[in-house]
């Protein structure tokens, strides 16, 4: 059987180089020029103490490129006198599709509108899906999300655990649903 | 006698002391310059902590090199099963040793006169001079190239002894590559040792503290700039550093000639590379960078183009050119990492074409140019 003599692929468009780049010297040279440009300009930004890098430090820095709507960790709103805003009704953790709400409820005979409030509210973030959707199932504007992500690389599950008192350090200077920051302990009842 | 061996001896403690330090400290300059010519940051986590504190020194993650070579002391040593044992022992060492005894014949000072260093020292040391180099041999730029061409035989051996296929093929190109590159690097020196009339490293040095065309400081590369950049060339593909790095191609050959090779066995394999970034940067600065001198910089002091002489105590002359030494082989050695970190690794026969068809003829151009105009001048 006859065989066809190997015959390499043409492409369309034909590499082609000038005799200048066929040279090869000229176009190393330009080649250092622009690494060497960029190392010296990088290390000119470090030796006067600024950052010559892309690179954010992982733990120690957060990125500065998350986007307004970033969904990254959950609050917990506050009312005026500081307590949580969450009524502990339960709707966030049943509507969770991957069940990492837990909410342990509390009776508080002092404040009759509001008589439950959690006594324990915990997110387990090495299992959330940060879909938003406690966002939506809340009744009350209690559980919102921001664009910050929470400080938790760990070794071991356990510790992805953010409880009540990290949950209620959002402090924004205002907010269009509610007085924002909150004026101190106001006695008896709320709104 | 007692003086020239102890003086003989601070000479070798500061080589190898220097050369080590280079070694180490180059695996630094190499990642952190990649990284910075990257916009990266580089390897900054390992650290040293004062014992009985919680001060962590970082120092920009100096201690990088510590650790590699603790994590390299510590590992096993693996080998294969069929290896030929001896063989396989001996090759770090020839390929490390070599390295190491080119720095002997390098020149990294003047002259140094010890009675002039400290009142102190004049009654033991008399008028005696030493030239600060371990060897002063005058056959100084052959021992260079025989000692160079002694790390290649390391190579293949190692190549050959680990059976291996890959390592067999490292082995092959590591041979041919540096046979062909040797060569060049050879022819390009001839123009070198045609002008200075010497292979003497010391003379050579020295003879480059003149002025050339009334400014120019008569250093080798204005008056071979053609045979600089192909001895550099050269020095690098001898080096096996990318772009030249084909007998240890990683995506090609794993590692090529020291794939068998594990812990401080492969530790020495890399050491040896970046020592010898260091000699052929070294090698470089003296025979095309003016040596250990400043320019229009001598062994009494300045000589300027206009005739000016300044006259240098000579302590501030020996701390000069010491430090002027390792500036230059600190610079030369970045410059090799620029080319490393820049251009792409070639295929193996464009390597070859480069070598034969490429450098071969320029050297040999450059040769003859230099012999016309050498023979021109002398009448």
């Amino acid at each position: 059987m006859q065989t066809k003599p190997y015959r390499r692929k043409q492409y369309w468009n034909r590499p082609t180089m000038s005799w200048w780049e066929r040279a090869y010297l000229p176009e190393i040279v330009r080649g250092l020029a622009i690494t060497g440009g960029v190392f010296l300009k990088n290390m000119g930004r470090w030796v006067t103490l600024r950052k010559g890098a892309l690179t954010t430090y992982y733990p120690e820095e957060m990125r500065a490129d998350y986007a307004r709507r970033n969904r990254g960790k959950h609050v917990l709103t506050q009312r005026p006198d500081g307590r949580p805003q969450c009524i502990a009704c339960n709707m966030c953790a049943t509507v969770c599709p991957a069940k990492v709400i837990e909410i342990e409820a509390a009776f508080d005979p002092d404040d009759p509108a509001h008589p439950k409030y959690p006594a324990r509210f915990e997110i387990d973030y090495s299992r959330c899906v940060f879909c938003g959707l406690c966002v939506e199932a809340c009744p009350e504007d209690a559980i919102r999300m921001v664009k910050e992500v929470p400080d938790l690389p760990s070794h071991d599950r356990q510790h992805m655990w953010l409880s009540l008192d990290e949950l209620l350090t959002w402090q924004p200077q205002r907010d269009v649903a509610k007085p924002y920051p909150p004026k101190g302990p106001v006695s008896g009842g709320g709104s | 006698m007692m003086q020239d061996l102890v003086v003989n001896l601070v000479f070798i403690g500061y080589a190898v002391a220097v050369l080590l330090l280079f070694g180490t400290v180059l695996t630094w300059v190499e990642r952190k310059q990649a990284a910075i010519m990257s916009d990266r940051i580089g390897a900054n986590r390992a650290y040293v902590r004062i014992p009985f504190t919680q001060i962590k020194l970082v120092w920009w993650g100096l201690f990088h090199g510590l650790a590699d070579g603790l994590k390299m002391m510590l590992k096993e040593d693996f080998r294969p099963n069929a290896h030929d044992r001896f063989a396989y022992a001996i090759a770090p060492w020839v390929v490390f040793t070599p390295v190491l005894l080119v720095f002997s014949v390098i020149p990294f000072g003047g002259l140094l006169v010890p009675a002039k260093l400290a009142p102190a020292l004049s009654s033991w040391f008399g008028d005696r001079s030493y030239p600060m180099q371990i060897a002063r041999v005058d056959a100084g730029l052959l021992v260079v190239f025989a000692f160079g061409g002694l790390t290649i035989v390391g190579a293949m051996l190692a190549g050959w002894s680990s059976s291996n296929k890959f390592s067999l093929l490292g082995a092959l190109r590591a041979g041919s590559q540096m046979i062909s590159y040797e060569l060049i690097m050879g022819l390009t020196v001839l123009g070198l040792i045609l002008i200075y009339g010497t292979v003497d490293l010391t003379l050579i040095a020295q003879k480059q503290s003149g002025v050339l065309l009334g400014f120019l400081p008569a250093w080798g590369i204005f008056l071979q700039p053609f045979a600089a950049i192909l001895f550099l060339t050269a020095a690098i593909a001898e080096n096996k550093r990318i772009p030249f790095d084909l007998p240890e191609a990683e995506s090609e050959l794993i590692a090529g000639y020291f794939t068998e090779y594990s812990a401080m066995k492969m530790g020495l394999f890399m050491f040896a590379e970046f020592i010898e970034i260091a000699i052929i940067a070294a090698l470089f600065t003296t025979l095309f960078l003016g040596g250990y001198n400043l320019p229009f910089m001598t062994d009494e002091g300045f000589a300027l183009p206009g005739g000016r002489l300044v006259p240098l105590p000579h302590t501030a002359v020996v701390v000069l050119q010491l430090a002027v030494f390792l500036v230059k082989v600190l610079i030369m050695s970045s410059f090799q990492i620029l080319v490393r970190w820049t251009l792409p690794r070639f295929r193996w026969d464009q390597l070859l074409r480069f070598a034969w068809k490429f450098m071969f003829p320029l050297a040999l151009a450059n040769l003859i140019v230099t012999v016309v105009v050498v023979w021109a001048l002398q009448g």
